[in-house]
């Protein structure tokens, strides 16, 4: 459970810095009018649909720490026979890697008003993701057919586990992808869809950072014991 | 005079004004009160279901303690029923009726009230959160009519035995119940963003963190909790679904069942504890964070009084969140851990008492020369404090290791997790009902019935749960079927149990006085007005009663003060509500209600 602890030790410490910003030197008790309307000093209010994404992001952070907590506890027991290491998760890597750079390429086309930029980066980044989603389903295909099933041994559960429920969080990803991308196609003002483009950015790299975090607990073999060994497949 | 609100970190007031589009007002019956997407619709939605299964359980809790009472005097109850009604009892409580009611309940209906919204941020995504909640109870319910019936692996369903051949419901039922889960997680987290960016984005003017009123704290809290420890729970659901289905072995060992060799090999039963407490633990203050700050609020209003400690009781609610997710192990002493985590843990828990006293010394302090009212919110409010403290000083008792393991899987453990975390949070349950159907109907509840329900059922639950620990001291376990020909077991004790039994059919039955309630007041009960309890949150400032899709006029109000202003001197009456400017209260010595919240 370290792996948890620690994340919610990190995000513990951000909640109580922020609380401690709420809370010194106020005096709740005393009535004040409120901030007056001034032109101009404030800043425009942050999106909520910004904040709702972050959050998510706590959420489905705390779901994978606990997953990789489950991971590193099950790691310790004696019956750990690790898989053979596929090749194609490098390649793999790279798709999601460059689908990362093509959302980050849009959310900036997005900023200058660049529609053509915008209608190429959206594309070149769901094309990418789904270029990922189909690489990781031959790399199942692949361990399936090398005799590696869900229930042959634990490091191949927990391959199977991780991989697909990072792979449902990039599925959920490509429901805001084509949403966005509609909004594209119909033609509306870069301006209008510049938050649903950014804030996939936010969430294709959260999903990279995820899956290289992943990446490094599938194959890490000098750490110890893991789910791959160096052997490549 | 330019005072800034220093408090508020980021600045930000919404618009006073919001476009009537966006506010998706619905035009027909169906989208009204069915796919509704006014939170306080959904409240009433989550609120129902949740009360219509918790009543479900209160009947497993029945028939329970008819076999516990009166052993083998009813045909239908067989050891596996027993455990089934066991296991569905405790799971329907926690989780369906508790977590559900607190946040899904008076969240949505207080949250956008409170902080003076329209409704939450994402109102379509709010309507879904309740949809997905329904359909987890809906496979829940389903799963009591397939082959084998519902699980009976306890509401821990620890395996291996939850999924071995020989548990009740080891097949269909023990998979409906970790779907259904999975499902109520999915829809609990839709709702809990919302409730959670809508307390961060969606205040109205001059309603600062520090100016909330600490149910929306409480609550707030509790939704931040629950999103973190959920997944714990959701990544355990998962694990043992594929053990079951697909034969991997996350948590299940080699092991030999009626036999044969299963093809199990090398699970670690232990995970599954670790993360379901990682996940239940938290839970015990998902329930109970929500109930710390409502209580508050009923506390101040019907004693008149500001709350005592406000900021404390805000980082008190940090601070116990915080500290409920590094003491899980607690409920493992006797799972054969390292003794120096026991001692870890059993320091963590220790240390939680802490925050909590501060809480109940500031609920102490606010009632310290007020002007108590004892209608019935207060009544239940009260009630809450004795109830909260006795299951916490038990509570002192089973967080220490040498003192658990024998008290471990006894009836004492029963007596104080019912104490703490079942009557505690559902008096404030009852205590908040009393004190917002006026608001929810525009009807006042009857003060007699009211007070018959209060009595008998404070009264009754201590006659229940008084006696279960001291069975408990004596060694009788949970979650068996019969103590019967058990030579250390005296026959008081079955007298005891008989008592203890009928105490609970009175309790229950004082639940049908509440419900008829419920129901007679809502047509027959006198009209409320506004804001009958003269409070100060902006709930009562609204202009209608019940508020309409929209929940304010056309202006958002505009907040001056915090929560508390009660029993201020110098006034004609005794209490300022949130939306009144001090210009107002200078000049005229501030004489009455308001003007409503825009027209």
């Amino acid at each position: 459970m370290t792996i948890g602890l620690v994340f919610l030790s990190v995000l513990m410490a951000v909640i109580v810095g922020w609380l401690f910003r709420q809370t010194v030197n106020v005096q709740p008790w005393q009535a004040q009018a409120p901030v007056p309307d001034a032109p101009g000093g404030r800043a425009a209010p942050r999106a909520a649909a910004r904040t709702a994404l972050w959050v998510f992001l706590g959420v489905a952070t705390s779901l994978f720490a606990l997953f990789a907590s489950a991971y590193a506890m099950r790691l310790g027991l004696a019956d750990w026979s690790p898989l053979p290491r596929p090749r194609l998760l490098m390649l793999n890597t790279a798709l999601l890697v460059g689908a990362s750079l093509a959302m980050e390429w849009t959310a900036h086309a997005a900023r200058r008003a660049d529609r053509a930029g915008v209608r190429r980066g959206l594309a070149a980044g769901g094309l990418l993701t789904l270029g990922f989603l189909a690489g990781q389903l031959v790399v199942w295909k692949q361990l399936n057919d090398a005799g590696f099933l869900v229930a042959s041994s634990a490091a191949a559960s927990f391959f199977y586990l991780l991989t697909a429920v990072h792979g449902l969080h990039v599925l959920g990803g490509l429901v805001a992808w084509v949403r966005a991308l509609a909004g594209v196609w119909r033609g509306s003002y870069p301006d209008r869809i510049r938050l649903g483009l950014e804030l996939c950015a936010t969430y294709w790299h959260y999903l990279l950072a995820i899956w290289v975090a992943l990446y490094a607990l599938l194959v890490s073999k000098d750490l110890g014991l893991a789910i791959c060994t160096s052997t490549p497949m | 005079m330019t005072s800034y609100v220093a408090h508020d970190e980021s600045n930000f007031a919404p618009p006073a004004e919001v476009a009537e589009v966006e506010l998706h007002h619905p035009k027909t019956f169906i989208g009204k009160y069915v796919w509704s997407q006014d939170a306080k619709v959904i409240a009433i939605q989550y609120a129902v279901t949740a009360i219509g299964i918790g009543l479900v359980a209160l009947v497993f809790s029945w028939l329970m303690r008819l076999q516990l009472g009166f052993p083998n005097r009813v045909a239908f109850i067989d050891p596996s029923t027993y455990l089934q009604l066991v296991s569905m009892h405790g799971m329907i409580m926690v989780i369906y009726l508790l977590t559900a009611l607190f946040l899904g309940g008076f969240g949505n209906y207080l949250i956008p009230l409170m902080v003076g919204a329209r409704d939450m941020v994402f109102p379509y995504v709010n309507m879904l959160s309740y949809w997905l909640y329904l359909l987890a109870v809906l496979l829940l319910v389903s799963s009591f009519f397939v082959p084998g019936g519902p699980t009976g692996a306890g509401w821990t369903l620890y395996p291996p035995q939850a999924i071995l051949a020989g548990t009740p419901g080891a097949h269909w039922g023990i998979i409906l119940m970790l779907v259904s889960l999975g499902v109520f997680v999915i829809g609990f987290t839709m709702g809990g963003l919302n409730y959670v960016v809508t307390v961060l984005q969606a205040r109205t003017r001059g309603m600062t963190m520090m100016r909330l009123p600490l149910t929306v704290w409480g609550i707030f809290m509790a939704t931040i909790l629950a999103l973190l420890a959920f997944p714990a729970l959701f990544v355990s659901a998962i694990m043992m679904t594929l053990d079951q289905t697909l034969g991997t072995s996350f948590f299940m060992p080699a092991l030999v069942s009626r036999g044969q060799q299963l093809g199990h090999s090398g699970g670690n039963p232990l995970l599954f504890q670790h993360l379901f407490w990682f996940f239940g633990h938290p839970e015990v203050y998902i329930v109970a964070l929500p109930a710390f700050g409502i209580v508050s609020d009923l506390i101040s209003t019907h004693a008149r009084k500001n709350i005592f400690g406000y900021r404390m009781m805000v980082w008190a609610i940090l601070i116990i969140g915080g500290l409920s997710f590094i003491v899980w192990a607690h409920h493992m002493y006797v799972s054969g851990m390292n003794p120096y985590f026991g001692f870890f843990f059993a320091t963590t828990t220790l240390i939680i008492a802490v925050p909590t006293a501060i809480k109940v010394y500031n609920w102490v302090l606010t009632l310290w020369k007020g002007n108590i009212r004892l209608t019935v919110p207060m009544l239940f409010a009260i009630a809450f404090i004795f109830t909260f403290v006795n299951g916490g000083l038990s509570g002192l008792f089973l967080g220490n290791v040498v003192v658990d393991m024998p008290l471990s899987d006894t009836m004492f453990v029963v007596a104080h997790f019912h104490m703490v975390m079942g009557i505690a949070p559902v008096l404030v349950v009852f205590g908040a009902i009393y004190h917002w159907y006026p608001k929810i109907t525009g009807r006042m509840l009857d003060d007699t019935m009211g007070k018959i329900h209060f009595w008998i059922t404070f009264i009754g639950t201590y006659a229940i749960f008084y006696p279960m620990h001291y069975l408990g001291f004596m060694g009788i376990p949970r979650r068996y079927y019969a103590i019967a020909g058990t030579s250390f077991i005296p026959d008081s004790a079955h007298l005891l149990n008989a008592w203890i039994s009928i105490a609970a059919f009175v309790v229950g039955a004082a639940q049908i006085v509440f419900l008829y309630n419920l129901a007679r007041s809502y047509f027959r009960g006198r009209p409320s007005g506004d804001n009958p309890w003269h409070a100060t949150t902006l709930e009562w400032q609204t202009a209608q009663t019940p508020p309409q899709h929209g929940n304010f006029g056309k202006e958002l109000p505009v907040v001056y003060r915090w929560a508390y202003d009660y029993g201020v001197p110098g006034l004609k009456t005794d209490f300022i509500p949130q939306n009144v400017p001090p210009a107002e209260v200078a000049a005229e010595a501030w004489a009455g209600p308001p003007r409503p919240a825009g027209g």
